[in-house]
This record gives structure tokens, C-alpha cells and sequence, in this order.
């Protein structure tokens, strides 16, 4: 760990500015202009009553043969006016909070779906083609339309690029939206896609620092396209194992099933395919195609005994073909 | 040693300032505390528990930080993380800053501030610290069963499938809001039955409106904590859907139910504190408290309003955006009575004479704090930047600026400003000082860098952190040593001060209201004849008398010097 004990090169974000990260969207512009109003009340209000306790502190500290000098114990003037003149700021705060607020959460006609499912602790983004991908891929200077759901606990969706959270609440749909902008050139030119990063920001348990993933933003409509055919035909372009693979790493595989031996929530891939596994009723069976493809589906059908049942289904989110591929490639674990 | 005067002698016409018999050593063996009705006993058992807690909770925030270095793994696993954050959060809210200043300091300092013998119900007062007590051994079984990690707030789904010791804790906190509540309803009564003679509502210390107004937030919010406490518990036993959606429940209403309550125990927090304030600083700068009518009521408007604003911690939860922004203007509303107690206090130092004792620098450093606290709500209450805030170390940065830097250094205030009185000791001022020093430097080391983590990006409740973080979170957590270090310092000073202090004068620092008339420590009965209540914050009626090494009643000073005593060993 090194640590760099000069102070103000302490304090700097060397990815973004002193307080927040770029701007990434049209509302980031405005949130922050709303956050720097407020900050600025609050260091004037800040500095006048710290400056005036310390100099009270200074010219009426106690000195010997001195007493406390008799003065008026309330004075409604006063009283009004340091409850009015806040009131009056606090309500230019409420406005201009509350306007910023209704363009953050009005999402706009003409905008590019998404749907977004989360759950313990993976992100899955739906495109309108079916495809399914762990990162959020997204179209610069596009209006993107997240509509969210959750399959087990609260999670909530953050990208502070973007200035934009909402909660992701199992049981009901929220939305959330946002406009892709190009970032600042004052640190030389912009190299596309951008990323961003998106975490979880309500806890989930465990894993929920690992929520995390990010934002590709690719510079035209075209180039996300491009992206997002090439991705779909991931079993055009890659073999059975490798496409196994990209599953197992993107959507959520990974978190629980090691591929070293080693357990982390569930029974570890190595060797695993072809083994005999031995189930929590104490029944037995061969570790096949159909018990794989069984366990993705139905997780809770054949649990492995001495594990958790805490598995969740992959039921509508992997193709038949995709779930051959994961089957190759655990396969390939040996 | 500082001069005492014994009551036995008819000549003295000083109050009585110290006496060999009182209600620390007047009974004696554990029986007598444990089963005694004295309101100030209860009260040192109190704070000898809620000081238990505190290191307690203290030890795992330091834990909590030391793995929060590096976002590789230090010694703690990310389920053992969880559970670390969520005891600490526990403890320290239930345990340590809710029963903090009513319960303990209040316990002690409000019935003698009355003029009283003790509370209304004192048998109820002995039962809110035994259902204290009950909720602490709770939430320690809760440790033992394997922890908790739903965090302090307990939201579903996610407590309602977590298999830790949900429902003990739940157990624990619903025994310890009847705790709160017996201590509410006993203030409440105490403070409206009990004034002395001359004491109006108007006349009242400020401490005790701001308890008075603590003590309202107690008895009607507290109910609805039990009973979202006893739902969840229900619905986790039997499987009855009330909050989890797989069973048909809504999880966004447990958020309402849950802040409906802990919104206003926020104020539950802060209130005492600022009432502390209010006496602490009019004291140590020897002048009257001004604006004493805008703070007594700002003190009921914050109680008022702070039930109507518990929809501010639900901004971006899926609730309708009419009601974010209803909730958005009403929080606004409730920061402009914390506005106004904070130039009062100002305005009453204007032209005191100001003693730099240790209850003054906490109180000086609780304006400090106060200040960036309160003003950082601002950023919360506006939609706009909550939307981003929400949920990040911002808020974490916010709220501890308001319960640790605030609540608890009023805590400290009025542990030092009372001390006297309650010991009958002098604790050393050079160390208390010292130690005052490092709590806020050190606090604010630990907190400060943690808004910028909030504005760059850093969710609160992270294990595992992005490596630009790095450095912020490594000066939060020298912070945090500086300042568990100086809290022990603190507690090792006044400690120490029980055994080696000087004796006590009855009012050692100069203040007007009626606790400062009977002697440090107070007798059982705390006076031997009810006094009469004046203004509590005319400095003048007392003066410094350098033999007994306190204030006199100014009508006292003056042709009575002789006659001081050296002894005090008798008390009839």
C-alpha cells in the first residue's frame, strides 16, 4: 500500500474534479450547478458564524477583573431576521432542487428501452433484440430509458457520472433515464466508447461492493448497433467454450462457483462435470447435460448437499444455445 | 483542596458546598443500587452502561476502518464486515446516543434542575433502565447467535431472507423502546406536575424544554418502531406477507414504518444535545441566554416538524414524485429552527466573558460541527443532488456530523459540565481539554474526507472500495484512531477524577439554575427545603468566591468570609 503523505496531492481525484466525477449526461450539468448554489450559502453562512464564534472567542475570552458586560437578552428584529432570510434561501433551494428534479425523473417520449434486471450481486441489461449483457451499453447523445426490476432484494442503481440513482425494487417497476453527453476535451481528446462505472447503492448483503460494472457509452448509433449485433451473435463468433466462458463471467456464474476447487458459495466447476454428486434428500445422481441444464433452471430441484439453496433461476435469461455453451465449458473444467 | 462548607455550622451563611453523607455512598452494597429508586442513581447506572456501549460500538468502528485501508481484504471477510457495520450502527443509536443525554444526564440533572426530590414514576424510571438492560443483553445474544447484517435500518426483503439474528435484535429493540418510552412519559409528567414555586413554563432551564420536547418524540413515535419491529418478526416466523413482495408485501412501506419512527429519533438524538448547549454556553460565558423564547420554541418546532419529514430518506426508494416533493419543502422547514438556536447561542456569547473550560470547548466544538452538520442537511433536502447523494458516504459524512459530532460531543458537554455535581469531584481541566482537542480534530479527520468520497462516487457500506479512493478513506481512518484515542483519554480523566479529584464546590462554574443551589454531590433528597425558582439565567445572582473556590449567591458574598469551615465530615 502506498501512501502519499503530501496533502493536497491527497485530496485530488485524478479521474475527475475536486468534488464530483465528469459530467456524463444533460442533468449532470444541472445537479451539480444546484449542488455549487448550495455549497456557496453554505460557506457564506458557514464562514459568518465560525468567524464570528472565534471572534467572540478572542475579544470576550475571560480576563481577570473583567465581567460578562449586561446586554439585551432578545431582540425580535434579530430573531425575524435570521428566521426569515434563511427561509427565503432555503426556499430558491427547494425550487430549483425540485425543478432539476422533474427533468431527472420525467423520462422523455422518443427513448431507447432497456430492460434491467438485478439480483444478488449482478446486473443484467436487456436490449430490445433479447440479448443480455452485464455492462450497460449505450448510444452517446441518445435519450436511454432504464425500466428496472429486481429478483430478490433492494438494489438501487447508480451511476455518478450521470448524477442519477433510482432503487430497484423487487415487485414492482421503476425507471430511470438519462441522455449521454460528450465529457470535457480540456484533458486532451475523448477516446471512445467511455466508460463509466454503475454500482449497486442500496446494500444487498454480501457481495454488495462487488455490484458493481460499468457504462460503455459508444460514440454514434451505428457503433452501438455494431455492437450490439456483434454481441448477439456470440455463437457465431466464438466456440462453444468461449462463449461458456463469456457467460460464466458476465452473468454472475462467477460469484459463487469457483473454477480452482476452491468454494465460495457453491460447488466449484473443477472436475464437477461427469462427477457424482451427491444431493440434500441424500439421493444421487450423474453430474450430465440434463442435471446442469436442470440446476440453471430449476436451481432449487437437486441441491448438492452441505450447500445453501440460495440459487436463483436463470429461467428466460439464457437461450437453449446458451446454456450448451456454459454446459461446454463447465465440461472443459477438469 | 478546595474549601468546603459544613451545614452543621449555624454561622456560615454560604449553602452548604460539599457533603460526606449523599446520595452516592448514603445506602450502601449492590442491592442498593440495584433496587433503588433515586432518580440520580439511575442515572450514573445509566451512563456507566451507555458509557459501556459507546466503546463498545467505538471498538467496531475502529475495526470497521482499519479494514476500510485498503480495499483488499485486511482481516475482516465481507459477511463479517457487514455484521461489524450493522452492530456498530445498532448499538451506537440504540444503545449509546437515544438514551444518551435524556436517559442518563437528563435522569440525574432533571429533577434537581426542578428543585424536585426525584421524577413522577420513580419505580417506572428503575424499570426503563432494567428494560435497558434487557434490550443491551438482546442485542449481545443477537451477537452470539450469529450476528446481524441487515444494517441499523433492517430493510426488506433483505432482513426478511437474511438468516442472522434478525428477529433477537428486533427482540431487543422493541424492549428498548419501551425503555425510551417509560423515561418519555416520566419526563413529561415530572416536567408538568413537578415546577417548584416561581418556575413557569417560561422560566424553565432550557435543558428541560428541550428534554420536554425530546420526551413528546419519545412517547408517540416510539410505538410505531415496536410495532414495524413486531411485524417484521411476524412476518419472518409465520410467513405472513406484510413487507416482502415474494408474499404478497409491499417493501417500501417498512421504509415508511421504519422512518416514521427514526426520523424523529434523530431529533430524539439531537435535541437534548442543543439543549445542553444552551445552558453550557450560557453558563461558561457568564451571560443570559439570548432569544430564550425563539429557542424554547424552536425546540417544540423541531419536534413538530419532525414528523412530517420522514419521506426524505425515500427520494430515489420508487415512492411517487409528489410526495418526494412535498417531503422535500417540509424538510427545509426544520432546518430554520436549528438556524436559529445556532445565532442565539452566538449572540449569547456577544460580550460575555467567556471560560475556555472543558464543557465550553465541547460546547464550541459542537458549534463548529452543528454548523457543517446541519448545513450539509441542505444538500440532502434538495431533490436534485439527494438524487446523487443518496446512499453514498455524503450521507454517512452527514449524519455522523450531526449524531457522533453533535449528539454525542453535547453528550460530552454535559458529562463535563455536570460532572461536578454529580461526582462531588474536580476533574483535571489541562487533560479533559487535551482530550476535547483530539475528539474534534480527529473527528473531523474521520469525517471530513468522507463527503468528497460521497460527491465522487463512493456508496456507503461497501466493503470493497474503486483504488481512487484510497487515500480519503486512509485519512478517515487515521481520523478515527485520533479519535478513539482522545475518548479514552476523556473517560481515563474524569475516571481518574472520581479518586483523585479535587472536592467539588457547589457551583463551580457559576450557573443560576436551581441544581447549582444544593450541594456536589446532592443528598439523597437533593434539598432539604424545595427552592424558589427565579430567572435560570441571570449570571449575576452569583459571584466568585475564591476560598470555597466557586459561586456564592451574590446576597451571601460579603461580611461572611470568616466564617468558612474546613470540615464537612458531619451531615445530620
Amino acid at each position: 500500500m502506498q501512501m502519499k503523505l503530501f496533502i493536497p496531492e491527497l485530496l485530488a481525484n485524478t479521474v475527475a474534479g475536486f468534488w464530483f466525477p465528469s459530467q456524463g449526461s444533460t442533468v449532470a450539468e444541472s445537479v451539480d450547478s444546484v449542488y455549487f448554489f448550495i455549497l456557496w450559502v453554505c460557506t457564506f453562512f458557514f464562514v459568518l458564524i465560525v468567524g464570528l464564534m472565534l471572534l467572540f472567542m478572542v475579544k470576550y475570552r475571560h480576563r481577570p477583573g473583567v465581567e460578562a458586560e449586561k446586554t439585551v437578552t432578545h431582540n425580535l428584529t434579530l430573531e425575524l431576521s435570521w428566521s426569515v432570510i434563511p427561509t427565503l434561501l432555503t426556499i430558491v433551494m427547494f425550487w430549483i432542487g425540485f425543478t432539476s428534479y422533474l427533468d431527472m425523473r420525467t423520462p422523455p417520449a422518443a427513448s431507447y428501452q432497456i430492460d434491467v434486471v438485478a439480483k444478488k450481486w449482478v446486473w443484467a441489461f436487456k436490449y430490445p433484440n433479447g440479448w443480455i449483457e452485464s455492462e450497460l451499453h449505450i448510444p452517446l447523445d441518445e435519450n436511454v430509458t432504464l425500466t428496472m426490476a429486481s429478483d430478490d432484494v433492494i438494489h438501487s442503481l447508480w451511476i455518478p457520472a450521470f448524477r442519477t440513482k433510482m432503487d430497484v425494487v423487487p415487485g414492482r417497476y421503476t425507471q430511470e433515464w438519462f441522455k449521454a453527453i460528450p465529457p470535457s476535451d480540456e484533458d486532451g481528446p475523448v477516446k471512445y466508447p467511455l466508460e463509466y462505472p454503475l454500482m449497486c447503492s442500496e446494500y444487498c448483503g454480501t457481495k454488495h461492493s462487488e455490484m458493481v460494472t460499468k457504462v460503455v457509452v459508444h460514440e454514434t448509433r451505428g457503433d452501438f448497433d455494431k455492437w450490439l449485433q456483434n454481441a448477439a451473435d456470440i455463437h457465431k463468433n466464438k466456440t462453444p467454450i468461449e462463449a461458456g466462458e463469456y457467460f460464466y463471467k458476465s452473468r454472475g456464474c462467477i460469484l459463487c462457483h469457483s473454477l480452482d476447487g476452491s468454494i465460495i458459495k457453491g460447488p466449484s466447476f473443477k472436475g464437477l462435470f461427469g462427477s457424482e454428486r451427491t444431493f440434500a434428500d441424500g439421493t444421487t445422481g450423474i453430474a450430465n447435460e440434463n442435471y446442469i441444464r436442470q440446476s440453471i433452471l430449476e436451481p432449487q430441484a437437486k441441491v448438492v448437499a452441505n450447500f445453501p439453496p440460495v440459487m436463483p433461476t436463470f429461467k428466460g435469461q439464457l437461450t437453449d444455445q446458451d446454456i450448451t455453451a456454459i454446459i461446454r465449458f463447465i465440461e472443459a473444467q477438469k | 483542596m478546595a474549601t468546603v462548607v459544613d451545614s452543621s455550622n449555624p454561622k456560615s451563611d454560604f449553602p452548604i458546598q460539599y457533603r460526606e453523607l449523599n446520595y452516592l455512598n448514603c445506602t450502601k452494597g449492590w442491592k442498593s443500587w440495584f433496587f433503588t429508586l433515586d432518580h440520580k442513581r439511575i442515572g450514573i447506572m445509566y451512563l456507566i452502561g451507555v458509557t459501556v456501549a459507546f466503546f463498545l460500538g467505538g471498538l467496531f468502528a475502529v475495526l470497521l476502518r482499519t479494514e476500510l485501508l485498503s480495499p483488499e481484504k485486511m482481516f475482516l471477510s465481507a459477511d463479517g464486515y457487514n455484521q461489524m457495520f450493522t452492530l456498530h450502527g445498532a448499538i451506537m443509536t440504540f444503545l449509546v446516543i437515544i438514551p444518551g443525554v435524556p436517559a442518563a444526564i437528563g435522569n440525574i440533572i432533571l429533577p434537581v434542575m426542578l428543585g424536585a426530590k426525584d421524577v413522577a414514576f420513580p419505580r417506572m424510571n428503575l424499570g426503563s433502565f432494567y428494560l435497558w438492560m434487557a434490550g443491551a443483553a438482546f442485542f449481545l445474544a443477537a451477537l452470539a447467535l450469529g450476528g446481524l447484517d441487515t444494517g441499523w435500518t433492517f430493510y426488506t426483503p433483505y432482513s426478511v431472507t437474511t438468516g442472522t439474528a434478525v428477529r433477537t435484535a428486533l427482540l431487543g429493540v422493541f424492549i428498548l423502546g419501551f425503555s425510551s418510552i417509560f423515561t418519555g412519559l416520566n419526563f413529561i409528567v415530572t416536567i408538568h406536575t413537578m415546577r417548584p414555586p416561581g418556575m413557569t413554563w417560561f422560566k424553565m432551564p432550557l435543558f428541560l424544554w428541550a428534554l420536554y420536547a425530546t420526551a413528546l418524540i419519545q412517547v408517540l413515535a416510539t410505538p410505531v418502531l415496536g410495532i414495524t419491529g413486531l411485524l417484521l418478526i411476524v412476518e419472518k416466523t409465520f410467513e405472513i406477507g406484510i413487507f416482502d413482495p415474494r408474499l404478497g408485501g409491499d417493501p417500501v412501506l417498512f421504509q415508511h414504518f421504519f422512518w416514521f419512527y427514526s426520523h424523529p429519533a434523530v431529533y430524539v438524538m439531537i435535541l437534548p444535545a442543543m439543549g445542553v448547549i444552551s445552558e453550557v454556553i450560557a453558563v461558561h460565558s457568564r451571560k443570559h441566554i439570548f432569544g430564550y423564547r425563539f429557542i424554547a420554541y424552536s425546540s417544540i418546532a423541531i419536534a413538530v416538524f419532525g414528523f412530517l419529514v420522514w419521506g426524505h430518506h425515500m427520494f430515489v426508494s420508487g415512492q411517487s414524485k409528489v410526495v418526494a416533493v412535498v417531503f422535500s419543502a417540509i424538510t427545509f422547514s426544520v432546518s430554520i429552527p436549528s438556524a436559529i438556536k445556532v445565532f442565539n447561542w452566538l449572540t449569547t456569547m456577544y460580550k460575555g466573558s467567556i471560560r475556555f473550560t472543558t464543557a465550553m470547548c465541547y460546547a464550541l466544538a459542537f458549534l463548529f460541527i452543528f454548523s457543517i452538520g446541519g448545513l450539509t442537511g441542505l444538500f440532502l433536502a434538495t431533490l436534485a443532488t439527494d438524487i446523487h447523494l443518496h446512499d453514498t458516504y455524503f450521507v454517512v459524512a452527514h449524519f455522523h456530523y450531526v449524531m457522533m459530532g453533535s449528539s454525542l460531543v453535547g453528550l460530552f458537554a454535559a458529562v463535563h459540565h455536570w460532572w461536578p455535581k454529580m461526582t462531588g469531584k474536580m476533574f483535571n481541566e489541562f487533560w479533559g481539554r487535551i482530550a476535547c482537542l483530539g475528539v474534534f480534530l480527529g473527528f473531523n479527520l474521520t469525517f471530513f474526507p468522507q463527503f468528497l468520497l460521497g460527491t465522487r462516487g463512493m456508496p456507503r457500506r461497501y466493503y470493497t472500495y474503486l483504488p481512487e479512493f484510497q487515500n480519503l478513506h486512509v485519512m478517515s481512518t487515521c481520523g478515527a484512531y485520533l479519535l478513539g484515542l482522545s475518548s479514552a483519554l476523556m473517560a481515563a480523566t474524569l475516571i481518574y477524577s472520581v479518586y483523585r479529584g479535587k472536592l467539588a464546590p457547589a457551583n463551580p462554574w457559576g450557573g443560576a439554575s436551581l441544581e447549582w443551589q444544593c450541594s456536589s454531590p446532592p443528598p439523597h433528597n437533593n434539598f432539604d427545603h424545595p427552592p424558589l425558582a427565579g430567572d435560570p439565567y441571570v449570571m449575576e445572582s452569583v459571584v466568585y468566591n475564591e476560598e470555597i473556590g466557586g459561586y456564592v449567591p451574590v446576597e451571601c458574598q460579603g461580611a461572611n468570609k470568616g466564617s468558612v469551615t474546613a470540615s464537612g465530615d458531619n451531615e445530620a
